[in-house]
Formats: structure tokens, sequence, C-alpha cells
């Protein structure tokens, strides 16, 4: 049941933004600016600088900036320590910009794992019904 | 130790507490009153049943006057749902603010 415990997964969101790759870069590299559309941080477009990216939920994501190349990709961890490990994350966020004849394509991919997701649970989109399906399996394990 | 996700499967594992949840979700806050007057059992169990899923994170109680209402808290079941949705999710609601932030940075 946990074979999958370590396998990478991803999320991928794309979207063509009417602005030139230049601005979108400043949106995704300034603090302020990061500030505004995702969250407080002391981010530096600086290759190995550690930072933090700070919700308004009180969660703190570790930081660490890999790729830092202007106008086109800017890429950093973004690892999530909780002290119930079911909701630990090790990932990494890539961001890829490209021209278009309308202004930019951006592409975020978040490419990691959960540590202790267990493959039950992992499944995508698991719902009520594979919920249930596990049912038995949980109420025979002794407390 | 058990796990959150044993906590959720044993607390979601009775069906008359189930039903209760399902109800907040589909229906929003309710009193325990009104939950009662639906769930076929006597309004202490309700509330012993309302206990057990506000220990879980399932639902959330707020006082008012001599009432108190109940309602689901539906991201205690995200941890059952694969990270990578829950992120395509975060992602998509944050390229909204950031196409916001965009035009306000044309003026």
């Amino acid at each position: 049941m946990i074979a999958a415990a370590t396998e990478t997964r991803s999320a991928v969101v794309e979207r063509e933004f009417p602005h030139p790759p230049e601005k979108l870069w400043r949106a995704l590299t300034q603090p302020h600016l990061i500030e505004e559309w995702l969250m407080k941080n002391d981010f530096k477009p600086v290759v190995g600088h550690s930072f933090n990216l700070r919700g308004d939920w009180g969660g703190v994501l570790d930081c660490k900036v890999l790729e830092v190349e202007p106008h086109k990709t800017l890429s950093y961890t973004w690892d999530f320590k909780h002290e119930d490990v079911a909701f630990n994350l090790k990932s990494v966020v890539t961001f890829t910009l490209t021209p278009t004849s309308a202004g930019t394509h951006l592409r975020v991919e978040q490419a990691g794992f959960r540590p202790d997701q267990k493959q039950a649970y992992g499944g995508a989109h698991a719902g009520w019904k594979q919920f249930f399906t596990k049912l038995d399996q949980v109420l025979a394990r002794p407390d | 130790m058990p796990s959150a996700q044993d906590m959720l499967f044993k607390t979601l594992a009775d069906p008359t507490r189930r039903a209760i949840f399902e109800r907040l979700c589909r229906e929003g806050e309710q009193t325990v009153g009104a939950l009662t007057a639906r769930a076929g059992v006597s309004q202490p169990a309700v509330s012993k049943h309302l206990g057990v899923l506000k220990q879980a994170g399932l639902v959330r109680d707020r006082q008012e006057g001599r009432q108190t209402h109940y309602s689901a808290q539906l991201g205690a079941l995200a941890l059952l749902i694969d990270w990578t949705s829950q992120m395509t999710g975060f992602w998509q609601k944050r390229f909204d603010k950031l196409e916001d932030l965009l035009k306000r940075m044309d003026q």
C-alpha cells in the first residue's frame, strides 16, 4: 500500500498573458510584485539563494533558487514541512516564459512528491468512491 | 499513532455521522436543531456526532446567541486528494491574481 511513497508527480498550469515576457519576469522576480499575486517572500533572482514564501494561512514554504534565465526560465524548490507527515511536500516549481504574437505564454510546472503519500490516497482525483473502498482496510487495523 | 487519514476514515465510517457531514457539505451551515429534525436520532446523539466530526477537523462550530451553528470543513478532506490536483487549482487562482497585477502594472 505504500509502494508509491516517493513517486514523483507534477501539476502543470499554462496561460497566455497579453503582456511582454520582460513584464511577466518582473512580476515573477521582484519581491513586492511576487507578494501581490503569490505570497510574502524574501526572494532574490540569484541561483542558490534560500528564501521563504509565507502564506496567509500561516504556512511557510522553504525555497531555494535553482535556475534563473532572465525572461525565460525561473526555477526554485518548494518544500513544505508539516507536523503531520501526510501534508509534507518536496517539490520544484519551474516557470517557463515563451514570447507569442499576442504576449507571453506562461507555463508553471510543480514536480515533486509527498514523502508519506500512500498509493491508495495518491491516485488522481480520489473521491468518495475510492474513499469508502479503502474503509474496510483501515477499520481492520488495530489502534 | 493513527494517521490523519485513519482518523478521517474512522470518523466517516458511521453512517449517521456521515449523513450529517454530507448534509453540511450540501446545504451549508446549520444548527443542531435543524440537523436533528432530519437526522432520525435524538439531539444529544447529533451533538455527540458533531463533537466527533469537530475533533477530526471535519466541522467547525460558531456560537450565535444560544444557538451553535455547524459548518463543513472541506479542507480536512484535502489530504485524501492527490496533491497535484490541489496545486493545479492553486496555480490557476494565482494566475488570475497575476493577470490582475499585470493589468495594474500598465497604469
